[in-house]
């Protein structure tokens, strides 16, 4: 196996399918030549050519919207967002069309539009943003959140061959800084499965993203501290969701922690909560406690950025709670 | 395309489809029987049945709107498929999910519209695109009327068709009103083919209830996207001769434009051109009207005996499962 970053395994995924599958191209603004704005697609145009690596206008909607009509027509489009806060611009497509054709038509839409989201590398409240829980609650859309390479590339892979369309967050902040061992070659990640990513038995951290790492931090350092042990769930998938997979590690635990970087309120925080309420009430010796960023735009300065957005350390500071309730 | 008689005929026989097809809606509103916005195309039947001709129905695909019953008889679709649709009975392709003639039928490349005006004609660019990239050249058509041009999809859509030179065609049925609001209020520009020139393709504002000049505007159209000449857009003018919807009085439109409009009616006036050059004899119209007539109300008949589909299609297929 080799060790790729984030980033690396993202790109391997999609490599991987365009070579296996004709009918997969990708599409997006300065993919080609440039190779993309993070360089994801560096090496593509050689590859695979500008009839599979298509430099489009910046227009979102059209992107988008001609994927669609693309996907209608038998093939696989790959839709890159330069950043993913430009999927506004093209949220019409996504959820007025895509979402709905299943439902209506019965006929697929196998689409993939995907991109850098997340804050933390000092960007600013146009380039930083978290919206996957807008499209948890467009329905007829899948949602994908991967924390590491590995499932990255998986989860890609799985994204590429769905015959629904599928919004993949790739959380910018990830991209070089983790590195890990990612099966070479087929490897597939099912929707739709959590994955424990530290085995624990006094609280659960519910995460996805780049709050998994929080957690995981937020764990080792709470183990050593005061010899806490701390169970990681990583969701990997909004839509769909493995609540069982969530319930599993509730009932284990009893402890709950709740943890996304997207905002507070309406965020897919509240409906993990809200299940957990529903189904195991009974299990739990605490409230369960949701950490979160403040409800507000991601601000630009480093002091502003830093104090509005969770880290590990709010992470431990929730646990802490949990475990002492 | 050489026009025959046996082509013309053609073409007044989807016109007069069109236009019982609506009156067959209004009455249907009128009885509470269909319900939602039923929308008149009553003035446009030249415009649809022109336009969707010039295309191979073999190979192309077309992306109708809301006022293009008409596009669709072209296509070959049956009165019943379009009424269970419209008045969503079981056996709707879309199950009672929606509505109107918003379903889709990749046998007949038909690809229907959702409500938000404008949101199809990126897809339809695409849906060429991936033809285009398979080395194929599939000619979509689509529509837009004279507000709904202002929606800023249009603009990227036609933008990117341009830079691709997909084969597009854009039929832009001006009827002078988008709802209530009239042209002036629309837009600024004399016509509104002149943007055609903007995003570097062919344009041009023809009379949209001369069915015959609409079919000959749109061949030249379908054959510049066969030479991989990229899009063309189409201003066809015409009027909304009734208002936006069924529940519309249209108070606000000037009943002297209605009268002028009248005179130009596209079925009326096709069907004095056709007895004057006697390819069809006014005995042969008549009886045409009425089997046609007859034929709308048979399918209306056994349309109206379907139930409605069961409740549990509603939990159904939010998603396509592999
Ligand atoms: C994006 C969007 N905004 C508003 C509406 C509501 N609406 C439906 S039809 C219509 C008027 C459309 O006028 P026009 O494009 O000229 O077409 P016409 O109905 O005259 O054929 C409006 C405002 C809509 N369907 N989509
Ligand atoms: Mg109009």
């Amino acid at each position: 196996m080799a060790v790729l970053t984030y980033l690396e395994a993202i790109a391997d995924g999609i490599r991987h399918e365009m070579q296996r599958d004709p009918s997969v191209f990708m599409i997006g603004e300065d993919i080609g030549v440039y190779g993309g704005a993070f360089k994801l697609t560096k090496g593509f145009l050689d590859e695979f050519g500008p009839q599979r690596v298509i430099d489009a206008p910046i227009s979102e909607a059209a992107i988008v919207g001609a994927s669609i009509g693309a996907a209608l027509n038998g093939m696989r489009p790959v839709a890159e967002m330069q950043f993913m806060d430009f999927v506004t611009n093209g949220f019409n497509q996504i959820v007025t069309v895509a979402g709905t054709t299943a439902y209506r038509w019965g006929i697929p839409v196998p689409m993939v539009v995907r991109g850098p989201s997340g804050g933390g590398v000092g960007a600013n409240p146009f380039h930083s943003r978290n919206s996957e829980n807008w499209f948890v609650h467009a329905t007829g859309v899948k949602v994908v959140c991967p924390a590491f390479p590995d499932d990255a590339k998986g989860l890609m892979i799985s994204a590429i061959r769905d015959q629904n369309p599928v919004v993949f967050y790739e959380h910018k902040g990830l991209y070089r800084k983790i590195k890990g061992e990612v099966p070479e070659g087929e490897h597939v990640v099912p929707f739709g499965t959590v994955r424990v990513v530290r085995e624990g038995t006094d609280v659960s951290v519910i995460a996805y993203g780049s709050a998994v790492h929080m957690a995981l931090e937020a764990a080792i350092e709470l183990e050593k501290s005061i010899g806490l042990s701390v169970e990681v769930v990583d969701i990997r998938t909004l839509v769909p969701f493995d609540e069982e997979g969530v319930l599993r590690s509730v009932r284990k635990t009893g402890r709950v922690v709740v943890a996304h970087e997207a905002s507070l309120t309406g965020g897919f925080g509240g409906e993990i909560v809200a299940r957990i309420s529903d189904k195991a009430f009974t299990f739990l010796d605490a409230p369960v406690k949701r950490v979160a960023a403040f409800d507000s735009p991601t601000p630009f300065a480093p002091t502003l950025e830093k104090a509005v957005l969770p880290n590990a350390d709010k992470v431990a500071e929730a646990i802490r709670e949990v475990a002492a309730f | 395309m050489k026009l025959t008689n046996d082509i013309r005929r053609q073409l007044l026989q989807n016109m007069l489809m069109a236009r019982e097809f609506d009156n067959a809606m209004l009455r249907l509103y009128r009885q509470g029987k269909a319900f939602g916005g039923v929308y008149s195309q009553l003035g446009n039947e030249a415009t649809s049945v022109g336009s969707a001709y010039a295309l191979d129905t073999k190979r192309d695909v077309l992306f109708p709107m809301h006022r293009n019953i008409g596009s669709h008889f072209v296509f070959g679709q049956d009165v019943d498929t379009l009424m269970i649709n419209h008045l969503a009975r079981q056996g709707s392709q879309m199950r009672g999910t929606d509505g109107t003639g918003h379903y889709a039928d990749p046998a007949k490349r038909i690809y229907g519209n959702v409500s938000h005006l404008g949101a199809m004609i990126p897809v339809a660019a695409g849906f060429s695109m991936a033809d285009q990239l398979r080395g194929v050249t599939t000619v979509s058509m689509t529509y837009i009327g004279d507000g709904g041009s202002q929606v800023g999809e249009v603009h990227e859509a036609l933008n990117f068709a341009a830079v691709r030179k997909l084969p597009l065609i854009l039929i832009i049925e001006n009827n002078q009103y988008a709802y209530s609001t009239p042209n002036s209020m629309e837009f600024a520009c004399e016509n509104l083919s002149d943007r055609a020139k903007g995003y570097g393709m062919a344009g041009e504002t023809i009379d949209g209830t001369d069915v015959e000049l609409v079919l000959k505007t749109c061949t030249e159209a379908v054959e510049r996207a066969r030479r991989g000449e990229g899009p063309t857009m189409v201003e066809c003018v015409t009027m909304r001769m009734r208002g936006h919807a069924e529940h519309d009085d249209f108070s606000y439109v000037p009943k002297v434009l209605l009268e002028e409009w009248k005179r130009k009616d596209p079925v009326e006036n096709y069907i004095s051109k056709i007895v004057k050059a006697k390819i069809m004899s006014a005995d042969e119209i008549t009886t045409l009207r009425e089997k046609t007539l007859s034929d709308m109300i048979a399918a209306i008949d056994r349309t109206l005996e379907l139930p409605y589909p069961e409740a549990e299609e509603g939990f159904k297929n939010v998603f396509i499962e592999d």
